[in-house]
């Protein structure tokens, strides 16, 4: 057994592929070695593992409902071995609330990365790549959206757009690709006068496929690193406007709303408030472990030897 | 007569999670008051040995040697504080590229005053006095503008002299210069290297001189050594270079295009793992 | 017959500095010409006018008859291809040598690109062994083969050598300047090289331009240089600095003349 895990990693750490699987799978397996060689990064992607299984199977994890309580018998009970989490005002498992409250919390931050990610990727390698009246167009109009506080712009894009969960992440996603276009056009700056990307420019291809094939990829890794570690913040945010009750809406067991409607007990109940700030905390936690681990992992300029 | 620099099996290690790297392997030299080349290409250890008797090997690595002497002292023995004060006072390196070397935000005649005020109990205006006629010496016209200058401001081959200026001021016994002028231009090269001959021979200084230029090694030397892999393949004095009997110092010289000599292909180094050995 | 390339009173600006100023030269189909200047003499940067990677202001470029305009076409690239100085700068450090070699291919929409890039490979002399290889896998030599192999596949006729083997250690620069005659001899190419080295440049090229300060000094043939026909000083200059380092007594040397004079003189 241990001579075929031996042979497995030759193969995998070669220093002549055989084929284009195999390059692959030997680069990965060098970047999941130098992730996974920090403890604290694989506390992180625990977390977030834990985060995304509790959220596919909620239905099986939760004990109660997380909409409909019994407020005869449950109200603002505490922690105990039937309410692990305790319960509500509305006599609600907290528990279950937290647990499908799981799958809002993953909604907005995969959709947030979705949206923000490729367009500010998309807008800093065009503008650093064009360079001239181009760049100038696209970074000043990043400048006018990060001269905005992100709470405040998306405050008043749901204030435009009406309360929800789905203008929430619109509202979060498009305040926050700017910073992802300033990383991608100072990485683009770095690299577009290297003899690699004229050697492309000398075959013949054209801006686009030099910006898409040639220079987005350079820019990914540290994107990726920065996504992630804004995971926390978007999170935050999502929970800030859940707060403020912009955000997804009652009876939603979003995380932030939870912790909205349960500050009024929070002196003599504090489970009600405590115990989704608590996970709001682990999952932004987790996904700054993640981050940080990435960031070692997958740094371009140590990744090159 | 004893020699200025005596090394015995000095070897450096460098760790790494693959294993260790051994980039110099058991050399021995000594040194007196001479022109020494040390040759060899990319990865021979050459560089790896001027740094381990300058003690500017890299911390993560490892020296060892039975015997690194200069002028009577236990480099290997040697506290921190003495290897500092020796380094700069006693011994200098030159490197490669002065833009690197120098500091950007310090005028160059501000840090070759600092570079003799380090060493030596002088007053301001007498290190003013010698370091401007260092500059002098190393053949730097109108050394008053050049004294108030920085770095950036002057060209490649005007850095390295101010380099060297900055190095010998202290009135070193033993010169190690690395590549010290693969950076510059041909023309500025042999400019430099008759500075550095003159002064050598006149403070009649040791110097170790490190490239990966044999033939420009060999005519500016007395005594060459070869290295590869790690380890000394040949030592030979510079004159007899055409009388080298290591194959590999044979190919080295060989593969080199000449000017009006017609050799298609030219001859190839055929590496034989025994060399390594 | 027309030439491989031509130039006329090739002018480049950088921020209002004049880097090259009225260059003209002229390379018959199959020559193999080179340019040799220190740094700033601008031979790179007429090296990167012809490719389109220079602002050019001044002057004509004319490939196989037809002058350029201020955009290559695809069938320029197909005609005229580079082999950069810096072996580790001019790999893209994310691809693999297949991706590397594919990308010329499936720009231009080669068929049989398989083939193609086992053969390319094996031109070089690297072997299919080294195909699936990152460059970081590659020594400087190794990676220098792979930017010929690239240069190589789209089966251009006109090869532009920015100085190809100064980054290299003498052995593996003998082996690349091997590979580069054996392709030139094989597939006809003409060459324009670059060098800083008066003996790469005779060795591989009939006629040079000796530059200076982005303008041209002289032009000769390299066996007029070889036996030191050379009529400018600059030139001289240059020949002279090649030879080595040489050990001359000074007369004006002071008390330690006598030390420079038992040294005696010595060269190689």
């Amino acid at each position: 057994m241990s001579t075929t895990a031996q042979t497995r990693r030759e193969w995998l750490l070669s220093d002549r592929p055989q084929s284009r699987l195999q390059a692959k799978l030997g680069r990965a397996y060098v970047t999941w070695r130098r992730f996974s060689g920090n403890g604290l990064a694989l506390v992180g992607l625990g977390i977030i593992v834990a985060l995304v299984l509790v959220a596919i199977f909620a239905d099986l994890i939760a004990p109660y409902s997380p909409t409909i309580g019994d407020l005869k018998n449950a109200r603002l009970l505490p922690p105990s071995a039937t309410h692990w989490f305790g319960t509500d005002d509305l006599g609600r498992d907290i528990f279950s609330r937290i647990v499908h409250g799981s799958r809002l919390t993953l909604f907005v931050v995969i959709l947030v990365a979705v949206i923000a990610a490729p367009i500010g990727l998309l807008v800093g390698t065009v503008a650093g790549y064009a360079g001239g009246w181009i760049d100038a167009v696209l970074m000043r109009v990043t400048d006018i959206f990060l001269a905005f506080p992100k709470l405040i712009l998306a405050l008043a894009f749901v204030a435009a757009l009406g309360p929800g969960i789905e203008n929430a992440v619109i509202a979060i996603a498009i305040t926050s690709w700017p910073p992802y276009a300033r990383i991608a056009r100072a990485e683009t700056l770095t690299v577009r006068n290297s003899d690699y990307i004229a050697a492309v420019r000398l075959m013949g291809a054209s801006p686009m496929r030099i910006v898409l094939r040639h220079i987005m990829p350079l820019c990914l890794s540290s994107l990726i690193v920065r996504v992630t570690l804004d995971m926390a913040g978007i999170i935050l945010t999502a929970a800030g406007l859940g707060f403020l009750g912009l955000g997804a809406q009652p009876p939603l067991p979003e995380w932030g709303a939870m912790i909205a409607s349960g500050r009024r007990f929070i002196l003599d109940q504090w489970w009600v408030a405590g115990m989704p700030g608590i996970a709001i905390l682990v999952v932004s936690l987790g996904f700054n472990l993640l981050g940080d681990g990435l960031r070692d992992a997958l740094d371009p300029r140590s990744g090159e030897q | 007569m004893k020699p200025l620099l005596d090394v015995k099996r000095l070897g450096v290690r460098f760790p790494t999670r693959t294993g260790t790297i051994e980039a110099v392997r058991g050399i021995s030299f000594t040194l007196g008051r001479e022109r020494l080349g040390i040759v060899g290409e990319s990865g021979s250890g050459k560089s790896q040995t001027g740094r381990a008797i300058m003690g500017l090997t890299p911390a993560n690595a490892e020296v060892s040697a039975d015997r690194l002497e200069f002028d009577g002292i236990d480099l290997m023995k040697a506290p921190p504080r003495l290897r500092r004060d020796l380094r700069g006072k006693r011994i200098a390196m030159i490197l490669q590229d002065p833009k690197y070397s120098l500091n950007p935000v310090m005028t160059i005649g501000r840090q070759i005053v600092e570079a003799l005020r380090a060493h030596e109990a002088v007053g301001k205006a007498q290190a003013r006095e010698r370091a401007l006629a260092m500059l002098e010496a190393v053949q730097i016209r109108d050394v008053n503008r050049v004294y108030d200058l920085y770095p950036h401001e002057v060209s490649g081959g005007m850095g390295q002299r101010a380099m060297i200026a900055m190095m010998l001021i202290a009135g070193p016994q033993l010169l190690i210069a690395d590549e010290p002028t693969s950076a510059l231009d041909v023309t500025v090269q042999l400019d430099i290297l008759r500075i550095l001959d003159r002064l050598v021979g006149e403070s009649g200084m040791g110097l170790i001189f490190i490239s990966h230029d044999l033939r420009l090694v060999s005519s500016f030397c007395d005594r060459v050594i070869v290295m590869y892999a790690g380890k000394i393949v040949e030592e030979l004095p510079a004159a007899e270079l055409a009388r080298a009997r290591h194959p590999y110092t044979r190919g080295l010289l060989d593969c080199m295009p000449r000017i009006g000599e017609q050799r298609h292909p030219l001859p190839v180094l055929d590496r034989k793992p025994e060399w390594a050995l | 017959m027309t030439a491989a390339l031509a130039i006329d009173g090739l002018g480049v600006v950088y921020d209002h500095y004049h880097v090259l100023k009225g260059v003209s030269l002229r390379i018959e189909p199959g020559e193999s010409y080179g340019l040799v200047g220190e740094s700033g003499s601008g031979k790179s940067t007429l090296l990167r006018a012809i490719a389109g990677l220079a602002p050019v202001s001044a002057g004509t470029i004319t490939v196989d008859g037809e002058t350029l305009g201020p955009r290559r076409d695809k069938a320029f690239h197909r005609k005229v291809q580079m082999v950069f100085q810096d072996p580790y700068g001019s790999l893209h450090p994310r691809q693999t040598v297949d991706r590397l070699l594919l990308e010329p291919l499936a720009i231009h929409g080669f068929a049989n690109a398989e083939e193609r890039i086992v053969r390319a490979l094996d031109e070089v002399g690297l072997g299919s062994g080294f195909r699936f290889r990152y460059p970081h896998q590659l020594s400087g030599g190794q990676r220098q083969r792979v930017a010929i192999a690239r240069a190589l596949i789209l089966e251009p006729s006109i090869l532009l050598l920015d100085e190809p083997t100064s980054a290299l250690d003498a052995s593996v620069q003998a082996e690349v300047l091997n590979l580069l005659e054996e392709v030139r001899r094989t597939r006809s190419l003409t060459f324009l090289m670059v060098s800083h080295d008066l003996a790469i440049i005779t060795h591989l090229c009939g006629r040079l331009m000796v530059m200076h300060n982005g303008a041209e000094v002289e032009t000769l043939d390299a066996a007029s240089l070889a036996a030191g026909h050379v009529t400018q000083d600059y030139s001289r200059r240059l020949l002279a600095a090649s030879a080595g380092f040489v050990r001359t007594a000074e007369p004006a040397a002071g008390p330690t003349a006598g030390r420079f004079a038992s040294a005696g003189q010595r060269s190689i």
